[in-house]
């Protein structure tokens, strides 16, 4: 087990180090000349000059790249060119407010996800189980900043029930009010990922009912209710956890229209608005901040996985 | 006399439904099951065996459901009673075993703990639940219970899960006891070993069992009575002897002929088959079942279903000819053959294969495993090996190295007809390829399904043979037609063909190229006796057509004995035996042939004491010092060889003219305790 940890860390930090070059050289071969937004059209070549090489500009873009990596890993995230203050205190409470936002949305959506997944499994076949197959996968298809517009406009307008925006006015709100806010944005992601992992939770379920341990738990004289809560779900829920976790990056990595629509301070926000100012030094780190989410939890899922099937962890531990 | 069965059917019927339509499966059957009585139920696949087996339990598939008749658990109807009482039933009073015992474990639950969530269904605490699951595995025998109960099914074998899962089924001290295909599957050698167990727990508890099988002579050993099935139709019964020394309904004289035994041989038999195939699920039937394939009909038979005919005592056949049915025509003429060899004889054919110094070894999570150590084989024009050994002897792994598929190590040299072959498959030229080819025991994997049955061998004919598509499609027509595939069956998909035809045109493609030896790898493991008759004879007709060599790799030892001229017996990816088929059947054996042998249970009923093999086989990774089989030996102790059986390997060495053997014990010695 020790050593299958050891190496899926040793293949992440490979992973990280290769997102790290291509969002750099991505970035740094964008187009548009951040000197002159920040300097004006009129600033002399000299001047110029002056500010690139103060910004290390001038440098070869290894050395750039040394510095920029260098500082990432001893937490020096760099100074913003657009905001002119650390890129750390940009971030930091920016991906904060994204964290919770995506942790709401988990709470909702996993539950409700797979719950449904389970509900269409053990209704195999009969109306209840095509409703939620045939809803789940048309309210996809929908992107989530529409599913945003409607729920503003029936909940927040028409019903008033929830504020239109995500994030309370008052400062040092509460928790209560602070998760109140978060509730419809959370229910716009769950119209689009309910479809994909009540699916599979779906699929899953089907696969172990189907099985021949089932079989025998039946056999034994459990209830099928009893059966499927001891021997069903462990198994057949193992893909859904690989599936929620590959959609928690997506949900905590800058949910860019959601977060317009709810005028929401999140990642998302932050990474437009440096996308738009060609501010790289702050664009690189976030963007490279969510690869290290993505990885992260990748890796969470993959040693998760692990841990629930005893036959993956046997095989690391022989 | 009058004592209530355990269990009892009567006129039940049941139905699938497919497609909106019902199918009958089970039409009429009536039978019962007296306290302690273990009744056996043979027939082929799909004559709805395990439909009555479940039917028993009352899990019946989704679309499966009873459409007449009753099921009587002591006397009370169990049709109709709640889902919540059948629950009951099965946590106290019936149980069953599975056929394939490491799926109907939980691969995430450690087994103890499935166990002992029998005994929690029955009042026990949890602690006192494990208590008794660790003794429940002791009951039947598992070598340190203690550390099983912390297992996972995978860590188990199949011997082990199997105990395990029967562990399961009596720790609710059943009434009934319901095994479908407990043993198929599992070694000969771990068969036995869970036949007797069963036996032995029997006894201990007075159980009474239902036991399906497809295999008469588990059935032979095992019932008191027995039933034979055909298309859900129950067509004779009787108490087992009875039965067997006199069958009185064709279906079940053709199953016993069908079955290569009691020293049958190639050189001297061809065995019977039953023609044509059982009844598609749910026809609808005028007359008897059987009508459609059997010798002895007649316009009666097709127009009148025929009642059961008492024959003796309780031995009844529903058949209107049954007093003609042990003098049933043969369906393949018998003819006779001149033997081609006598039989001790070192007269090896003309050497076509030449196989010396193989070995192979994996790398496994860093560890060196030897899995073929040091084989030389020699196969000559026109014969069959036959490959014989428990699972992971390295039978198959031999199949692979000669075919190419993987390469030996250092020294090992393959070559046949005296020219030495490349190690490995892409660098032997296409004439090589074609001349060994393989059967695979699985025809569904081994064919492409989206192909049709002429592309399939059409392709293999035009790679092999360097053809033009427009010949090789002609050649292909020919082939198949020699395997008696009909022509109007060429354009169709693999799927749609029965088992049988589909290993048929696994054996056309195979036969491809022209090849001199071809590689049956349990080419008949998955077919019933009926059609596994008719294959063999279909490869012994080619043998002689062509000349062609097989290697022949199955654990059916019935099998490998007709159809092999000469036999290697494997153990640990050693050659432990190596002989004429004769020789190697008639002994003196090798004490782990000899334990191989004796663990077959006899279709004729004749009993032969068992010689068990102690313990398990042990790892590769780590083989016993000495001879390897020295720690399970039956032979070894009290021979006065036993130091030197632990301390050193034996040499394979020729113990008569044709015969080797890897042993310390002298031929005299072996041939004086097995007397």
């Amino acid at each position: 087990m020790l050593r299958f940890v050891a190496k899926r860390i040793g293949l992440s930090i490979l992973t990280l180090f290769l997102v790290s070059v291509i969002v750099f050289i991505m970035t740094s071969i964008m187009p548009g000349d951040i000197a002159k937004q920040v300097l004006g059209r009129d600033a002399t070549p000299e001047a110029f000059e002056l500010w690139n090489k103060e910004k290390g500009f001038d440098k070869p873009l290894v050395v750039q790249y040394g510095r920029w990596i260098g500082g990432v890993m001893t937490g020096n995230l760099g100074t913003s060119l657009k905001y002119e203050m650390p890129v750390s205190e940009i971030l930091g409470p920016a991906a904060s407010k994204s964290a919770q936002l995506a942790i709401v949305a988990l709470l909702i959506i996993a539950p409700v996800s797979i719950l449904g997944g389970v509900v269409a499994a053990m209704n195999r076949g009969k109306k209840i189980d095509r409703a939620l197959t045939v809803g789940g996968l048309s309210a996809a298809v929908i992107p989530e900043f529409v599913w945003a517009v409607v729920l503003i406009l029936l909940f927040g307008v028409a019903v008033e029930a929830f504020p239109v925006y995500a994030f309370p006015e008052e400062e040092n709100p509460n928790l209560i009010s602070s998760v109140y806010h978060l509730i419809l944005p959370s229910i716009a992601l769950l119209f689009v990922l309910f479809g994909y992992i009540s699916r599979i939770t779906r699929a899953g379920v089907v696969e172990a009912l189907d099985s021949d341990y089932m079989r025998t738990a039946v056999l034994k004289g459990l209830s099928i209710r009893v059966a499927v809560v001891r021997h069903v779900l462990r198994n057949a829920l193992l893909p859904t956890i690989a599936v929620i976790a590959t959609q928690v990056p997506y949900l905590a990595g800058g949910l860019i229209a959601i977060e317009r629509v709810f005028n929401y301070p999140g990642f998302g926000n932050i990474l437009l608005a440096a996308v738009i100012a060609r501010d790289f030094p702050l664009l690189q780190t976030a963007v490279f901040l969510i690869g290290v989410v993505i990885v992260s939890f990748q890796l969470i899922a993959d040693i998760l996985f692990a841990v629930l099937n005893p036959r993956i962890r046997q095989r690391v531990t022989e | 006399m009058s004592a209530t069965p355990t269990l009892e059917l009567r006129n039940l019927e049941v139905a699938y439904t497919v497609r909106g339509i019902d199918r009958q499966v089970l039409r009429d059957v009536s039978f019962s099951i007296a306290p302690g009585e273990a009744y056996g139920l043979v027939g082929e696949s799909g004559c709805g065996k395990s439909t009555a087996a479940f039917a028993a339990m009352r899990y019946l598939p989704r679309n499966g459901k009873i459409t007449k008749g009753s099921i009587l658990f002591e006397g009370d109807d169990i049709v109709s009673i709640s889902e919540a009482e059948v629950s009951r039933l099965r946590r106290s009073a019936i149980s069953m075993v599975y056929q394939n015992p490491s799926t109907a474990l939980n691969p995430t639950i450690r087994v103890g703990k499935q166990i002992a969530e029998v005994f929690e269904l029955n009042g026990f605490s949890s602690d006192e639940a494990m208590t008794e699951a660790q003794e429940a595995l002791t009951k039947v025998q598992i070598a340190d219970p203690a550390r099983v109960m912390r297992r996972y099914v995978h860590q188990l074998s199949g011997g082990m899960a199997q105990r395990v899962v029967i562990a399961m089924a009596l720790a609710s001290n059943p009434r009934l006891l319901v095994m479908d295909e407990p043993t198929t599957g599992l070694d000969a050698t771990v068969e036995a070993e869970v036949l007797d167990l069963v036996r032995e727990l029997r006894r201990d508890t007075g159980t009474s069992v239902l036991f399906i099988s497809h295999n008469l002579g588990v059935i032979r050993h095992m019932c008191d009575r027995v039933g034979v099935l055909y298309a859900g139709v129950l067509v004779e019964e009787g108490a087992t002897t009875e039965l067997f020394d006199n069958p009185s309904h064709p279906y079940t004289v053709g199953l016993l002929r069908c079955i290569p035994r009691g020293g049958l041989h190639k050189s001297t038999d061809r065995l019977d088959t039953i023609p044509g195939t059982p009844p598609a699920l749910g026809t609808n039937l005028l007359g008897c079942v059987f009508a459609d394939r059997c010798a002895l009909v007649d316009d009666k038979c097709r127009s009148q279903q025929p009642q059961m005919v008492t024959i003796s005592g309780s031995h009844v056949a529903r058949c209107f000819h049954s007093d003609k049915a042990k003098d049933l025509p043969r369906s393949v003429e018998k003819i006779e053959f001149a033997p081609q060899h006598e039989a001790g004889a070192s007269n090896l054919g003309e050497t076509l294969l030449d196989v010396s110094h193989l070995s192979k070894v994996f790398t496994q999570d860093g560890h060196k495993v030897r899995v073929i150590n040091d084989v030389s084989l020699r196969l000559g024009v026109g014969e069959t090996l036959g490959l014989v050994g428990e699972s992971g002897s390295g039978k198959t792994t031999i199949a692979k190295l000669v075919l190419g598929l993987t390469p030996p190590e250092e020294g090992g040299v393959i070559s046949l007809d005296g020219k030495g072959l490349a190690q490995t498959l892409n660098r032997r030229d296409v004439q090589d390829v074609g001349a060994m080819q393989i059967v695979f025991q699985n025809p569904d994997q081994a064919l492409n399904r989206r192909h049709s049955v002429t592309r399939i061998v059409a392709r293999a004919v035009e790679r092999l043979r360097s053809f033009s598509l427009r010949k090789a499609i002609e050649r292909a027509h020919e082939l198949l037609s020699g395997m008696r595939v009909e022509s109007t069956l060429h354009s169709v998909r693999p799927m749609q063909l029965s088992g049988g035809l589909k290993q048929r045109v696994a054996i056309a493609r195979a036969f491809a190229g022209a090849p001199q030896i071809v590689v049956c790898d349990e080419p008949t493991s998955a077919l019933d006796v009926s059609v596994q008759a008719a294959i063999l004879n279909l490869l012994v007709d080619l043998q002689k057509q062509d000349k062609t060599s097989f290697i022949f790799i199955s654990h059916d030892l019935g099998v490998v004995r007709y159809i092999s001229d000469r036999i290697a017996v494997l153990y640990l990816g050693r050659v432990v035996e190596f002989g004429t088929s004769q020789r190697v059947f008639s002994g003196p054996f090798h004490p782990y042939t000899e334990a191989l042998l004796s663990s077959v249970p006899k279709i004729d009923g004749s009993i032969r004491r068992r010689i068990p093999l102690t313990g398990v086989v042990p790892s590769p990774s780590n083989p016993p010092s000495g001879c390897v089989l020295n720690p399970r030996c039956p032979r070894k102790e009290g021979s006065g060889y036993e130091s030197l059986c632990e301390s050193e390997e034996p040499n394979l060495t020729e113990v008569e003219p044709g015969h080797f053997m890897r042993c310390h014990l002298p031929i005299e010695k072996l041939k004086q305790l097995q007397n």
